[in-house]
């Protein structure tokens, strides 16, 4: 029988360094802090420096100046706080309807429309930007041609080269994840909660507006942070949308500074560091109301047959609001996306532009080497993000949630510190590092790699740890029991139970790396160009219907993955 | 088989300076006993549980299964859980929900430092499967298994290694009433027939009671009192174990005399009552009488003579089928007494209730 030696009393807390316990949460912590935390300290360092990457550092504020005492600085905060504002505003109620009508009411065809309702998901926010143009663009938007020929208007009714245009385009994106949490939200409300009230005498309208709504406030409260944030620092519908129109918000003014010449660095910063706080208020906010939430949580683990309203004769103006949004929401920018891509050029729907479909488009495309490089970009970058990913917030997982290691919580935090990161705050924070890092990776695939890894990982940890908190510990203790090690127990009853999580994980990390955009826009240069960036060169140059063959193999291919995980993970039983 | 030694076990509380979960307590298994550690929530009997499968590190102490140390505090031994000649079944059965029947109670054959062939894997598991009479269900996921094959299935994946001690923490406790009573009876013959070293932990008093060798009553992190079952119900030590195994009456009162022998009377309330008296009283202690509403007696004619007489009336009386629950008042308080269900009263009715001196037991006040 073995016995291993312990240290005494006096020096507890220090363990044998070949203990794995602790050497893998100390190699975890080191890992996080490379990538979280030192592109912020360079960030932070580089706004207040007189030039980037200079022999010695010089004190300045000048960044700060340039950046918020400008004839601009008032017109910026105010078009990103609307923008934000109404975007989340927007999605909310759009995400609320759509989870009300199809979860709690007895509108007709419900069913159907829930999985209708995240399909919006596989559709890249700059294609989504596109699709909106091909519809809504006062010159050429098929909508406005369509209903200024139908009522024989003299000017286009819509412009999406506006700040509601720009609205409509992102909180139309915003849309699924609204109506996933919202879902969530009504699905674990518990109906006896509201039963009990109309036993206590309330009416129907009364229990909604007593019971319903006051046990939603604190997640409708959160969700709409959480909008508000993400649109904050969203750069899609800024950049394809806002820039051509003169509309700046934050992260355009990054991009914009990024792309003077001279770049200037110091201003990027700047603003950056501003967007930064902005959004780690709302990060925090949204923590705090999700803490706030949990008083009220009515969860219990049981699968509860949440209360039904019936609508009566309104059931079918649900109906309608439903058939509606997705035959114009969801439906039509894929189809213009599909229409576009067979076009020579740009033109309505009509017989003479029937006659001249052809696949001229997807035959360019064929030979097009940079359409190819970026493709192979892309699928490499999505899977070995996904991948390493979740290897490492499996681990840091376990550590948070299993190993009662002092410190563990740092290591959650640290974990959790990427989410306040705006993508385009990491690109600028990430510029800054390896220009003045000897490290040649600047210009490479492997820079956006490490941005992807870390924007990432909190999804990650959300996967990893959800399905680590499901284990029971003496899952693992009866290991223990029956003569496993610390690595037999982790290989042969951890891992295989974290399987559904991790393998949950990768798929969402693998989808968001293969459409992300606004940390791309600064990192992703020549050879590591990406599809998303790609798309949006192209259309800035005016190729558009190529654009929109792209635009339908990058659908496609995002297809595929998920076809083939769905195929793989179903083999193995992943699936319940 | 195993020896505790001032075992001591200090759980951090914030910045606090410990809760002792475990409080300096020793005890001893014997080879082949069925050896219990009975007590509340919280009381520390699961803590000393792992502190013993090496699933704990304890604070202060010396632990010895088979002869072999595998914890000591003084020369910083410490054998990890996954080295030591153990078996356990945990209160969830930790079923693994990856793998089959087969795989789980294989498993310990596969992992550590004995390994065994396909052949031999195959026999131990099926002969660990018939022991439990699982057999036939090898193929199955172990999540298509019912509460109670789940428990069996637990058992045997702690047998399959044939370890030197078996621990069980509240086994029973995630059954239903009529299968739990059903393990009891076929975990006691399964331990019996294998002669297996047995620790198991419960806040059950009936499971306690009917399957072990030996109780260790414990409260607030130390052993109250170790003895049969038989001791520790008739002949508890204290108001605690008195009160927490089985109901118990309760009379305040003044050691009047001692007779010797461990035979006295105690002053109450009601009058004098003459009972055992623990060792270590004197006349004067002020004590409780302990007697079981079991052992009482109800008389609906004031008897000829006799001690440990008194005269109360009917407060209550409950049918509970198996026997008739019967609250007799006595001037400031309240008795309770389980007649057989034939006897006939009826509230307000007058009765003398009879405690057999030999059943009552004064136990010091605190």
């Amino acid at each position: 029988m073995a016995t291993v030696a312990i240290p005494r009393a006096p020096s507890k807390g220090i363990t044998l360094p070949r203990d794995p316990a602790l050497l893998v949460p100390l190699a975890g912590a080191g890992i996080l802090v490379y990538l979280a935390v030192l592109p912020l300290i360079m960030l932070v360092v580089g706004s207040f420096q007189a030039e980037v990457a200079p022999r010695e550092f010089i004190y300045t504020l000048k960044n700060y100046q340039h950046a918020y005492a400008s004839e601009y600085t008032y017109s910026t905060f105010a078009n990103s706080l609307i923008f934000a504002s109404g975007s989340a505003g927007l999605g909310f109620i759009l995400g609320t309807m759509l989870a009300w009508l199809t979860e709690r009411t007895n509108t007709p065809l419900r069913g159907i429309f829930v999985p209708l309702a995240v399909v919006p998901l596989i559709l890249p926010g700059v294609l989504e930007s596109i699709a909106w143009i091909f519809l809504l663009s006062p010159k050429f938007g098929y909508l406005n041609v369509w209903l200024q020929s139908l009522f024989g208007l003299k000017a286009a009714p819509f412009n999406v080269f506006s700040l509601p245009g720009m609205i409509w385009v992102h909180s139309v994106g915003q849309v699924p994840l609204a109506f996933l949490l919202m879902v969530a939200a009504f699905k674990s409300m518990d109906p006896s909660l509201e039963e009990s009230a109309m036993m206590s005498g309330a009416g129907t309208w009364q229990t909604f507006r007593r019971v319903t709504l006051r046990l939603l406030m604190p997640t409708a409260g959160s969700v709409l942070l959480i909008l508000f944030v993400r649109t904050l620092e969203s750069f899609e519908a800024p950049a394809l949308i806002g820039i051509p129109a003169r509309i700046y918000v934050y992260t355009s003014e990054i991009y914009l500074a990024f792309n003077e010449y001279p770049p200037d660095y110091g201003r990027g910063g700047a603003l950056a560091v501003g967007l930064l706080l902005l959004s780690a208020i709302g990060v925090w906010l949204y923590t705090r109301a999700t803490k706030e939430g949990k008083k009220f949580q009515t969860v219990t683990g049981k699968a509860f047959r949440p209360r039904q309203f019936d609508l009566g004769r309104w059931r079918w103006v649900g109906f309608g609001f439903l058939t509606v949004y997705f035959l114009f929401v969801v439906l039509l920018p894929f189809l213009v996306l599909l229409w576009a891509s067979f076009l020579p050029f740009f033109a309505a729907p009509s017989w003479d532009a029937l006659q001249k479909l052809s696949l001229d488009n997807y035959r360019y495309l064929h030979g097009f080497r940079p359409f190819w490089d970026a493709m192979t970009n892309s699928i490499i970058l999505a899977t070995l993000t996904a991948t390493i990913a979740m290897v490492l917030t499996s681990l840091v997982a376990w550590i948070v949630y299993k190993s009662r290691l002092p410190g563990a919580w740092l290591l959650d935090f640290l974990a959790f510190v990427p989410i306040t990161i705006p993508g385009i705050v990491m690109g600028m924070a990430l510029i800054l590092l390896y220009v003045a890092f000897p490290v040649p990776i600047y210009g490479t695939i492997w820079v956006l790699l490490i941005a992807y890894v870390t924007r990432f990982i909190p999804y990650g940890m959300r996967a990893a740890s959800g399905s680590i908190l499901q284990i029971h510990s003496e899952l693992e203790e009866a290991a223990a029991a029956s003569g496993a090690s610390w690595w037999e127990t982790f290989l042969r009853v951890t891992l295989p139970l974290l399987r559904p999580g991790f393998a949950a994980g990768w798929i969402y990390i693998c989808i968001v790396s293969f459409r992300e955009f606004s940390t791309s826009v600064l990192l992703a240069t020549g050879e590591s160009r990406v599809l998303s960036i790609l798309l949006f060169t192209m259309f800035e140059q005016g190729q558009v219907t190529v654009v929109a063959a792209i635009g339908v193999l990058m659908i496609a291919t995002l297809l595929a993955i998920v076809g083939i995980f769905y195929k793989i993970t179903g083999r193995i039983g992943l699936q319940n | 088989m195993i020896e505790v030694k001032s075992l001591t076990k200090i759980f951090a509380d914030g910045d606090q300076a410990g809760v002792k979960a475990v409080n300096d307590i020793s005890f001893t298994v014997e080879e082949g006993r069925f050896y219990t550690l009975l007590g509340p929530s919280g009381c520390g009997k699961t803590t000393t549980l792992r502190c013993i499968a090496g699933l704990e590190k304890a604070d202060h102490g010396e632990i010895l299964v088979a002869g072999k140390k595998v914890y000591s505090a003084s020369d910083g031994a410490f054998v990890p859980a996954y080295r030591r000649p153990i078996g356990m079944v945990f209160q969830s059965y930790a079923i693994w929900p990856h793998l089959t029947v087969f795989e789980n109670v294989a498993f310990p054959l596969r992992v550590g430092k004995q390994r065994f062939g396909g052949a031999d894997i195959k026999k131990k598991v099926g002969h660990a499967l018939e022991q439990v009479e699982l057999s036939g269900y090898e193929e199955r996921m172990a999540t298509q298994l019912s509460g109670g094959q789940q428990q069996r299935l637990a058992l045997a994946r702690a047998l399959v290694r044939e370890p030197q001690v078996l621990l069980l923490d509240e086994p029973l406790s995630n059954l239903d009433a009529k299968l739990r009573e059903r393990m009891r009876f076929e975990l006691r013959e399964l331990q019996r027939r294998l002669r297996i070293t047995t620790l198991y932990v419960t806040h059950d008093q009936i499971e306690a009671l009917s399957m072990s060798n030996v109780i260790a009553v414990m409260n607030s992190g130390v052993i109250v009192q170790e003895g049969a079952p038989r001791e520790v119900y008739l002949q508890p030590k204290t108001k605690f174990v008195a009160n927490f195994i089985g109901s118990t009456n309760q009379m305040t009162g003044r050691v009047s005399r001692l007779d010797g022998n461990g035979i006295g009377a105690v002053t109450t309330e009601d009058g004098e009552i003459s009972c055992q008296v623990l060792d270590g009283l004197g006349v004067g202690s002020s004590v409780v009488v302990v007697i079981r509403p079991e052992s009482i007696n109800l008389l609906q004619h004031k008897p000829a003579g006799g001690a440990n007489v008194i005269e109360g009336k009917i407060g209550a009386a409950m049918f509970l089928g198996e026997y008739l629950d019967c609250a007799v008042e006595l001037g400031s308080h309240m008795l309770q007494t389980h007649q057989r269900y034939t006897l006939q009263v009826r509230r307000g009715d007058p009765v003398w209730v009879e405690l057999p001196a030999a059943e009552c037991m004064a136990l010091p006040a605190e």
